[in-house]
């Protein structure tokens, strides 16, 4: 029953992103929208694949302080924010690493419009931090995510990615 | 028997700190943090340690003296999200976490309506969308109360009330029945941000046309169109005049000028002459001099 509720998640055609996909547990609830829209399970599909996939980029972009890295899946708030933390990482010698061990995601508002679609993220993490190429700790953390998607040329990209108290 | 239990209290000492650091006792981190707001961290114990705040939205990195106060300042922590504190001493290295929380009063609106343009008087015909941040572009997730209003140039108000959840909050509203741009506002407190949504006729309501003979010819014009909540049509819309007669038809399109559309047409002995805009059918006149 535990192996039904997890989707594997299996999307996507990179190799790289399928090999990656296929270490992080990805379940979706049942959609519960507020608002009007109707969210198609292609749209759905869409957006548990490029958000999944951000986190790739925002694991490797703060593992190795290289903004250039978010700008396939961030943009706007999300892209400055994170941005600006590999900046404060660089000056001062650290580095950090998420890897994303599971996720448990709900989307909660498609707006009318259909240029949002915001969802929440139950995930489970491992952050290393690294100072100077010594590490300092490595932590497996549970946070909760409220995560804001825009749609782009061929893509969701992420705008707002911010974690709130459960 | 004395340097017994000196030696027994000793080593229930050492297993006490050892048992204080090994639950987190060596700092002790704010629960919560208001995004901007000042806070500290106190350590406890002797020498010189590295202190680290480590999140997605920030990092800092502080040398602290143990058994100190280490103090923040307004403004040093200020995105809001979990963030890791990681003291690191010379034998030790100890892990805690808390959160940052948006401020609770919002400073900006990103406010998404649509359509920019649509026809008077339809029914949920326009639609907003407002997420809600603070100063420092955090969402404000707690339910926020948030005001939606619809004015039109005469004055005239729509005004819905909406609840945030998790940071967003939404409304569709009628397109009012006057043309003209109006002005569509998300409001909390003093905080609001508008957009302009033009309102334009619907179709032509009553199309009606009246005839009289010019020459060898006769001139068919409309009554002025407009639709049916009174809005004049504008220039340029098409409307299509038929005459029929003897089992054939003619048509000619002439667009509206000055509200009116005219035309002139052969008379022919029992032809019937009728007028159309777009899916709107006008009167009909037959005729027989």
């Amino acid at each position: 029953m535990r192996a039904l509720k997890f989707l594997i998640l299996s999307v996507g055609c990179a190799a790289t992103l399928n090999s990656y996909a296929a270490q992080v547990a990805v379940h979706v609830e049942p959609v519960n929208l507020q608002g009007p829209r109707p969210l198609e399970d292609q749209s759905k599909a869409a957006v548990v694949r490029d958000y999944i996939r951000a986190w790739q980029s925002f694991d490797a972009a703060l593992g190795q302080n290289r903004p250039e890295l978010l700008d396939a899946d961030f943009v706007g708030t999300a892209r400055d924010k994170l941005s600006d933390t590999i900046q404060q990482q660089a000056k001062l010698g650290i580095r950090s690493q998420y890897q994303d061990r599971s996720h448990d995601l709900q989307i909660l508002f498609y707006s009318p419009d259909g240029m949002s679609i915001e969802l929440t993220d139950k995930v489970e993490y491992d952050v290393q931090v690294i100072d100077h190429d010594k590490v300092i700790t490595t932590q497996r953390e549970t946070a909760r995510y409220l995560v804001v998607l825009t749609p782009a040329e061929v893509r969701w990209k992420v705008r707002v990615f911010q974690s709130v108290p459960e | 028997m004395k340097s017994r239990s000196s030696l027994l209290l000793a080593i229930l000492a050492v297993a006490a700190i050892h048992l204080a650091f090994a639950q987190g006792e060596r700092m002790t981190l704010p629960k919560v943090v208001e995004a901007g707001s000042a806070f500290s961290i106190q350590s406890v114990g002797s020498g010189k340690a590295e202190l680290y705040i480590i999140g997605p939205g920030q990092v800092l990195k502080r040398d602290v003296q143990l058994g100190e106060m280490t103090s923040f300042a307004t403004g040093s922590l200020y995105n809001a999200g979990h963030y890791l504190a990681v003291l690191a001493g010379g034998s030790f290295t100890e892990t805690g976490s808390f959160d940052v929380l948006a401020a609770s009063k919002p400073a900006n609106l990103s406010f998404l309506a649509k359509p920019s343009r649509l026809p008077v008087g339809l029914h949920d015909g326009i639609t907003g969308a407002v997420y809600i941040f603070d100063g420092y572009h955090n969402l404000i997730a707690t339910p926020t109360p948030v005001s939606f209003e619809l004015s039109t140039s005469s004055g005239a108000m729509q005004k819905h009330a909406a609840v945030s959840s998790n940071g967003a909050a939404w409304t569709a509203m009628d397109s009012t029945s006057e043309q003209g741009a109006d002005h569509f506002v998300a409001r909390i407190g003093d905080v609001s941000s508008t957009r302009i949504v033009a309102q334009v006729p619907g179709d032509p309501c009553e199309l009606t046309i009246s005839a009289r003979q010019v020459g060898e010819k006769v001139q068919l014009t409309t009554a002025p169109v407009r639709d049916c909540h009174g809005n004049a049509i504008p220039d340029g819309t098409v409307v299509t005049f038929t005459e029929s007669y003897s089992g054939a038809q003619s048509t000619i399109d002439a667009p509206l000028k000055h509200g009116i559309a005219e035309v002139t047409m052969p008379v022919r002995a029992g032809a019937t002459f009728s007028v159309a805009s777009g899916v709107v059918m006008g009167n009909q006149i037959g005729w027989n001099k």
